[in-house]
């Protein structure tokens, strides 16, 4: 497990490296940010004065090797807007994005799961049918779309929940979340639900596939044959084998609950990581692009290591493998 | 003797969108306490779904049609399902083919031992585990603590279907069903396998309905043997009567296909055709398609008829000893 586990950061330093690469000379090469930075009058002399104080009057090269000196003392760079290191402006808008993705993978969790146990144990029945063509819906429908249907729905025409920004937080463990205060939840569930929809779908279809192959299989036989409880066959045999890949699927889907939180931010006013993005593209602001990248780089890597540690707990013969590895 | 088991006129059909399948078609036998019945068939002839059909774990779009299964006297038969829930894993257990797929690979052993105990009595997990670890020790497991932690990947198939065994036996069943145990396993384990549920069944007086596609694995385990034949017994008695004398034609055949030294090097006997169609079934006699002694009356049904010690369904026995 240890040597597993080492060999794994091994290769995630090695992906982190490659990506600021890729991340650093993709995003110098998009447009000018000191048009965007300075005034439209400026003569040329303050033009200049602005290269040189971005550092832009380097060569490309350099200015990646000041980029990596400075990352591995934990400083991605200032931003050209705000004039703040790009890092504390991401950490300042983490919380509110965690919070969101959290909370949909939770209710992809505890709404997906159920419903694909049910679909998959019963396939005949009008509910399960009913259950399959929802998730189709929510697997073709965009989410931005859905996102604004909420809007007109829940909070224009029945005003039951509010459409946009956080609401009340309180602190948790020294964390602001808005989990903590009822108008917090209030405020978090119809942006939740949005980012939710698609992994609902995606844990519906999993755990009914799941299921279904279960069932038929010899082990499931034979532990009826041995007289034991249906719920003990469905909630123990049967559970712990579909919430290996249910387990590993969702898990790599949580990246991208962060990732596409961008658009569900956006339309809910959500005020995380995701629109700070989207603003720092429309200005141009590279340090923030490229620290907002690497963050996520850092997450994706992070939690495929999570995940295949949670696998090896769930399934014994991976963990026999590794001893040998 | 009395009998822990009475199967009389078992039909379980299939109703499949093709047709109905007679998987079973009208099986009668009787099993008593301590007998090991030996049922033999080939593919599809209706020997798993029989065992199936006495544990009442006959899926959709099978079931039960007709026909009664006396347990120790009472009708189990589409019993309702907390009834036979009591009954099986309790007081008829069952070992299946594969021990590869039967074992659930994600828990470990004690928990599929335990959990076979504590369906049924409620005892403290420490006195389970300890019936868990004798159990083992009983089929001849070395360690049998340390295989209780391990995960049925890291023992060997024989090993694991000493495991099933173990679990056949830990409540100390009246009736063991063991289906094509030694099928999936090498011939010397198959022959150890063989050799500890013969030794337990001794020891407990437990009966056991050995089913089997090889004539040869009964020949020395089973007191009296059934031959299956699409859905039916086509012949059942003593097992010396039916090896050394066997009257169908089909038993015939299937003795003749066994190897054995006196036929070293000659070519071997081989039953023509194939298996029947379980969907377009001869009204007759099953078997007269394939059958070299077919007249005009197998296009009728043969009825169970007693002859030379043993049932028999059959308008043609064959009087003559196989030449072994």
């Amino acid at each position: 497990m240890t040597v597993f586990v080492i060999r794994r950061l091994m290769q995630a330093i090695f992906v982190v490296f490659l990506m600021s690469v890729i991340v650093f000379f993709g995003v110098n090469v998009v447009g000018d940010p000191v048009y965007m930075l300075v005034s439209p009058d400026a003569d040329q002399a303050d033009i200049e004065a602005a290269i040189r104080r971005l550092g832009l009057d380097r060569p490309i090269w350099e200015q990646y090797f000041l980029f990596l000196k400075g990352a591995l003392q934990g400083n991605l760079g200032d931003s050209f807007v705000f004039g703040e290191p790009a890092l504390k402006l991401i950490l300042h808008h983490m919380p509110a994005t965690l919070e969101l993705a959290f909370s949909a993978l939770f209710l992809s969790i505890v709404l997906g799961i159920p419903l694909g146990l049910f679909s998959g144990l019963y396939p005949d029945n009008p509910v399960s049918k009913g259950i399959m063509a929802g998730s189709i819906l929510g697997f073709s429908l965009p989410t931005f779309w859905v996102g604004l249907m909420l809007i007109l729905l829940f909070a224009v025409e029945l005003g039951w929940l509010p459409s946009t920004g956080r609401g009340d937080t309180a602190s948790i463990f020294g964390i602001e979340t808005s989990l903590a205060t009822w108008d917090g939840i209030r405020h978090i569930f119809l942006p939740a639900l949005n980012l939710s929809l698609l992994k609902i779908s995606l844990a519906i279809r999993l755990t009914r596939a799941g299921v279904r192959e279960a069932m038929g299989q010899d082990y499931v036989k034979y532990a009826r044959a041995k007289g034991l409880s249906t719920s003990r066959i469905i909630f123990v045999h049967v559970m712990k084998n579909i919430m290996i890949p249910v387990v590993t699927v969702m898990g790599l889907e949580f990246g991208s609950l962060i990732g596409f939180s961008v658009v569900t931010e956006t339309i809910f006013a959500w005020p995380g990581m995701g629109k700070l993005l989207i603003d720092a593209i429309l200005q141009l602001d590279r340090p923030v692009v490229v620290a907002y990248l690497m963050i996520m780089v850092l997450f994706f890597v992070l939690i495929n290591l999570v995940v295949d540690i949670l696998y090896s707990i769930l399934d014994p013969r991976v963990r026999l493998q590794d001893q040998g590895a | 003797m009395t009998a822990v088991l009475e199967v009389s006129g078992l039909k379980t059909h299939f109703f499949t969108h093709a047709g109905v399948v007679k998987a079973v078609d009208g099986v009668d036998f009787a099993v008593s306490k301590g007998e090991v019945m030996g049922l033999v068939g080939e593919s599809g002839s209706g020997k798993s779904i029989t065992g199936f059909s006495i544990l009442g774990l006959i899926d959709q779009p099978g079931r039960i049609v007709e026909g009664a299964i006396r347990f120790n006297g009472d009708n189990i038969a589409n019993a309702p399902e907390d009834q036979l829930k009591s009954i099986r894993g309790n007081r008829i257990s069952m070992i299946f083919q594969d021990p590869m797929m039967t074992l659930n690979p994600v828990l470990r052993i004690d928990t599929q031992m335990m959990e076979a105990i504590l369906a049924h009595e409620s005892l403290p997990k420490r006195e389970a585990w300890e019936r868990c670890r004798n159990a083992l020790g009983l089929v001849g497991i070395p360690s049998p603590e340390e295989r209780l932690r391990a995960y049925p990947h890291q023992l060997s198939g024989g090993m694991r279907q000493r495991v099933s065994i173990a679990i056949a036996f830990l409540n100390k069943p009246d009736l063991i069903i063991a289906d094509e145990p030694t099928t999936a396993l090498d011939v010397t384990i198959q022959a150890q396998i063989i050799f500890e549920a013969q030794k337990l069944t001794r020891q407990t007086g437990t009966a056991m309905i050995w089913i089997t596609h090889d004539l040869a694995v009964v020949a020395g385990l089973a007191d009296r043997i059934s031959v299956m034949y699409a859905g039916r017994i086509v012949e059942q008695g003593q097992t010396d009567d039916v090896i050394d004398r066997p009257l169908h034609p089909y038993t015939v055949g299937l003795l003749g296909s066994v190897p054995t030294a006196n036929n070293r090097g000659e070519r071997l006997f081989q039953i023509e055709g194939m298996t029947p169609n379980m969907l377009a079934l001869p009204s007759g006699c099953a078997f007269a398609p394939r059958c070299a002694f077919a007249s005009d009356a197998c296009k009728a049904p043969p009825p169970v008829e007693q002859v030379a010690n043993r049932e028999l369904r059959c308008y043609h026995p064959q009087a003559q000893a196989v030449v072994q």
